[in-house]
């Protein structure tokens, strides 16, 4: 059974149902005892990152999540998810993260040409920088669906794939062995992101 | 790179999607849920689900098309029609909407947006705004073109994206269901100053239609029409291979 932890942040629904759709059994849940009994973790999210991992520390999941990922548990996060993956935050102010892959996470537009419209919203092609086993099954250049306005920097030990945007290569995906992030949403990016999400359920 | 965007839009009404013409004349033409898993693997972008029911009964059954629309494709979905208050925005939102648009509502409420930018985030929150031409200005008006609110369309949409609006879709109503192509001159007077992304909306009749949006307005990042699509007078695949011929990004 796949955890997609539900600590009050964004709509699951078709999370959820993405998953289903790939055949996997999930769980939906904020308890810790059902995220310890998972054969792998999602951690979704939207919104900001500081809320986010208060609501995570409130529910008591911050060092469920940490141990299970130490345990070698396969581990997924979308999108602010994702963010919440890496060391610190700076989006209003200064957080700290979870820290399982190195990195910070910075504002987009400062590094963005004048003129580029933030959030960077919509379907982007990944350039892979890295083989990683999220993307078996998915060839250089897909499209994903992106919707964010703060991106990971300083992550270059972990990051696989980015996207081009405003002349700048914003992070698409990191991971740290078995612990993996996307930036974009592959529960809303067709049939490419159904294949990322059957990858990372066949990842033992 | 970022594309641009193609999105269908379904307007429901009773479980049914419908299309007008300059927002009267309904007629109907087939199963929501069918036609959405078409655009899905004919190469939409993103869809828009727009309730046009009033009653009770109308708004469950667009719930329960909702529900079903939303566990069989996986492409954004954005819902809008009779969106008021943040209770609206709940009801649909559980239904596996990714993003709420919001139009009359916004006008009656000027505090919603904003409200529901904070519960929900920037990205979840559409501003859809029906624009027309009253003496030789661009104006805003509300409850399905019907009412002139006297709003200039440049201000709302700004006053808009400043409170939280994460995207803004602009209908014309000039062009609506013309088929003679996007109001272009709207477009590029209303987005001068705006920094969210844009859907056109209104006027699309061919394929030339949104190579002219696309090449001569820079701020449209996406494209919506509706009969275009239902009557298969334009095939999306098709329509995104002329975009990239004539240089425009596109998802293929």
């Amino acid at each position: 059974m796949i955890a997609v932890v539900d600590y009050g942040v964004g709509n699951l629904f078709s999370l959820a149902a993405s998953l289903k759709y790939t055949g996997a059994e999930i769980k939906v849940t904020a308890s810790a005892v059902a995220i310890r009994d998972s054969s792998a973790v999602i951690l979704p999210g939207v919104g900001a990152f500081g809320d986010a991992y208060s609501k995570l520390e409130e529910r008591g999941l911050v060092q469920v999540l940490l141990s299970q990922a130490r345990s070698g548990k396969p581990m997924l996060g979308i999108c602010l998810g994702m963010q919440l993956l890496f060391d610190r935050s700076f989006e209003y102010g200064e957080h700290r993260g979870l820290g399982l892959i190195r990195g910070d996470v910075c504002p987009v537009a400062p590094d963005l040409e004048p003129g580029a419209k933030v959030p960077h919203m919509g379907w982007n092609s990944l350039k892979f920088v890295r083989p990683s086993p999220l993307f078996k099954y998915v060839p250089q250049g897909a499209f994903v669906y992106f919707v964010h306005s703060y991106h990971a920097k300083n992550c270059a030990e972990g990051l696989t794939s980015v996207a081009e945007y405003g002349g700048a290569e914003l992070a698409a995906s990191a991971e740290n062995g078995n612990v993996f992030g996307t930036q974009f949403h592959p529960e809303k990016s067709g049939a490419v992101g159904l294949d990322i999400l059957r990858a990372f359920v066949g990842i033992k | 790179m970022l594309t641009r965007r193609i999105i269908p839009c379904l307007d429901v009404r009773d479980g049914k999607v419908v299309k007008g013409k300059n927002f009267t004349g309904i007629r109907e033409v087939e199963s929501p849920v069918a036609l959405a898993r078409r655009y899905d693997l004919g190469g939409a972008d993103e869809l828009v689900f727009y309730d046009i029911t009033a009653s009770a009964e109308g708004r469950a059954l667009f719930a329960d098309t909702l529900r079903e629309v939303a566990s069989s494709i996986f492409i954004p979905l954005t819902v809008g029609g009779g969106i008021n208050s943040l209770e609206d925005f709940d009801r649909v939102l559980k239904c596996g909407a990714d993003k709420v648009s919001v139009n009359t509502g916004a006008i009656a409420d000027k505090t919603l947006i904003g409200r529901a930018a904070k519960r929900y985030g920037d990205q979840c929150v559409v501003l859809s705004a029906d624009v027309k031409r009253v003496n030789g200005k661009f104006v805003v008006f509300s409850h399905g073109g019907r009412v002139n609110t006297g709003i200039s369309a440049a201000e709302w949409a700004y006053r808009g994206q400043e409170e939280g609006a994460g995207e803004l879709v602009l209908n014309s109503i000039d062009t609506d269901g013309v088929k003679r192509g996007f109001d272009c001159e709207m477009l590029r007077e209303v987005c001068a100053k705006l920094t969210i992304p844009v859907v056109a909306s209104g006027g699309a009749g061919s394929v030339s239609d949104f190579v002219e949006l696309f090449k001569t307005v820079p701020q449209a990042d996406a494209g919506l029409a509706a009969s275009v699509f239902h009557f298969g007078e334009i095939d999306i695949t098709d329509l995104k291979l002329t975009l990239r011929a004539a240089g425009v990004p596109v998802r293929l």
